[in-house]
C-alpha cells in the first residue's frame, strides 16, 4: 500500500472493520440480505455496489462545488439512478442468469442508504480522489458482510461453497441433513445478528 | 374474482411480507422501531404512500415505458423499460411531496404526527421495491393497487410488532454486546420465522 498516503489508507480501511457500513453505521441492510442465499449472487451484488458507490462518490465530489445545496438530494439521486441503470444493463447483457436471480435488488441499489449516505456525508465535502477511496472502502465493507453471511447460508443451507458441494455424500448417507431454515429469510436475520454480536465483542463496541 | 384479490392481499401481508420475506425497508425499520407510537405513524405513512404510488407507477410503466407501450403515439418498436428505475424514483419523490402538501392543508394533526418520516419515505426501499415487484410480476391495475396496499399493511404490522417487542425487551437481561442491532436482528429472525408459518395458505 505504498501507493497511498497514511490518511488515504485510513479512509480506505476504516469502513472495513471499525466503521463497517452494515454492522456499525446500520446502513444498507435492505438489499444486503435478500441476495445472500448463494455466494455467487452475493459476489455479483458486491461488485455492483462497489462500482456504483465508488463512481457515484467520485462524480458527486467532482460536482460538489456546482451543486446548489437546496437541490442536492435530487442531483445525487439522479446521478446514482443513472449509474444503477448502467450497471443493470451491463449485468443483463453479460450475466443474464445472475441478473434474473438478483431480480429487483439491483434496482434497489438506488435506495440503498449507503450510497446516499456516503454521498451526503463524505463526497460533498472531500476531493474526488479521497471520495473514490471512501466509496471503495465502504463498498468493500458492505461486500465483506454480504459474503460472510452468504458463506454460512450456503454452507449450512445447501452444503456447498460457491456452487461446489463440500459436504461429502457419505455425510448425507449417515443421516446429515441441510438446514432448510438457512435458505429461508429467517436464516439471514439470525446469521447477521450473530455476526454483529461477534464483531462487537472483537471490536469492543457497546450500544446505548 | 374477489377471492383472487383476497388471496393476493393475504399473500402480501402474511406469506410474502415485504419486510420479513424480502428484507425491504430494513433501514427505517431498525431505526424507528424503538417506540410504538412513532412506529405506528411511520407504518401508516408507508401504507399510504405505497397504496398511492403503486397504481401510478403501474400506469406509467404500462402506457409509456413498457415494450410496445408507445404504440398509441406511433412508436410500436420503442422499449423504454430501462428508464424504469429513474422514473419510478422520481414519481415516488413527487408523490411524497404531493402527499405532504395535501396533508399539511387538510389534516395538520396527521401531518404533524408523521413529521420527518414523511419526506424520508421517498428513499424507503419498500416503496421502490413494491413498484419493481409489480412490474416483474405483471400485475394489472387493480392487482397493483391491492398489492401496494397489502404490502404497506404487512410492513405496518411488522414494524408495530417489533416496536412492541422492543418495548418489552427493556425489562430483560440481554448480553451487553448483543444489545441494539444484534438482538433486533435475532428478534426479526424469530418474527420472520413466525410469519413463515403462514406459507402454504391458499385462499
Amino acid at each position: 500500500m505504498a501507493l497511498l498516503s497514511k490518511k488515504s489508507q485510513v479512509v480506505l480501511n476504516d469502513p472495513l472493520m471499525n466503521n463497517n457500513p452494515i454492522t456499525l453505521q446500520v446502513l444498507g441492510i435492505c438489499s444486503a440480505l435478500a441476495v445472500t442465499v448463494k455466494m455467487d449472487t452475493a459476489v455479483v451484488m458486491t461488485l455492483a455496489v462497489v462500482a456504483v458507490l465508488s463512481v457515484s462518490n467520485t462524480l458527486i465530489a467532482l460536482l460538489r462545488k456546482l451543486i446548489p445545496s437546496k437541490v442536492r438530494i435530487i442531483v445525487q439521486l439522479a446521478i446514482i439512478a443513472s449509474l444503477v441503470i448502467l450497471t443493470d444493463q451491463i449485468l443483463k447483457a453479460y450475466m443474464y442468469d445472475i441478473s434474473k436471480q438478483l431480480s429487483v435488488f439491483v434496482g434497489l441499489i438506488i435506495t440503498n442508504c449507503i450510497v446516499m449516505g456516503r454521498a451526503e456525508a463524505f463526497a460533498m465535502q472531500n476531493t474526488p480522489g479521497k471520495s473514490f477511496l471512501d466509496g471503495l472502502g465502504n463498498g468493500l465493507g458492505y461486500g465483506m458482510i454480504l459474503i460472510v453471511v452468504s458463506f454460512f447460508r450456503e454452507l449450512l443451507g445447501s452444503g456447498s461453497i460457491y456452487g461446489f458441494q463440500v459436504i461429502p455424500d457419505s455425510f448425507y448417507a449417515a443421516g446429515y441433513e441441510n438446514m432448510g431454515l438457512m435458505v429461508l429469510s429467517p436464516g439471514a436475520f439470525i446469521i447477521l445478528g450473530l455476526i454483529v454480536w461477534v464483531q462487537r465483542i472483537v471490536a469492543n463496541i457497546e450500544e446505548e | 374474482m374477489l377471492e383472487h384479490y383476497i388471496s393476493l392481499i393475504t399473500k402480501a401481508v402474511f406469506v410474502e411480507n415485504i419486510l420479513l420475506a424480502y428484507f425491504l425497508g430494513m433501514c427505517s425499520f431498525l431505526a424507528i422501531s424503538k417506540k410504538v407510537d412513532t412506529s405506528i405513524g411511520l407504518g401508516l405513512a408507508v401504507t399510504f404512500v405505497l397504496t398511492i404510488t403503486s397504481p401510478v407507477n403501474w400506469a406509467i410503466h404500462h402506457y409509456f415505458l413498457e415494450k410496445g407501450a408507445l404504440s398509441w403515439a406511433g412508436f410500436p418498436d420503442v422499449d423504454l423499460s430501462f428508464l424504469n428505475f429513474i422514473v419510478f424514483i422520481a414519481v415516488i419523490a413527487a408523490m411524497v411531496q404531493l402527499v405532504e402538501m395535501i396533508l399539511d392543508r387538510f389534516s395538520p394533526t396527521l401531518y404533524h404526527n408523521l413529521g420527518i418520516f414523511l419526506p424520508l419515505i421517498a428513499v424507503n426501499c419498500a416503496i421502490l421495491g413494491g413498484a419493481l415487484f409489480l412490474v416483474e410480476r405483471n400485475y394489472n391495475f387493480i392487482e397493483s393497487t391491492v398489492f401496494g396496499f397489502g404490502s404497506g399493511l404487512g410492513w405496518f404490522l411488522a414494524i408495530v410488532s417489533m416496536a412492541s417487542i422492543r418495548y418489552r425487551l427493556r425489562y430483560s437481561n440481554v448480553p451487553v454486546k448483543l444489545r441494539g442491532l444484534g438482538i433486533t436482528m435475532l428478534l426479526t429472525g424469530l418474527l420472520s420465522m413466525a410469519f413463515m408459518a403462514f406459507s402454504g395458505i391458499d385462499l
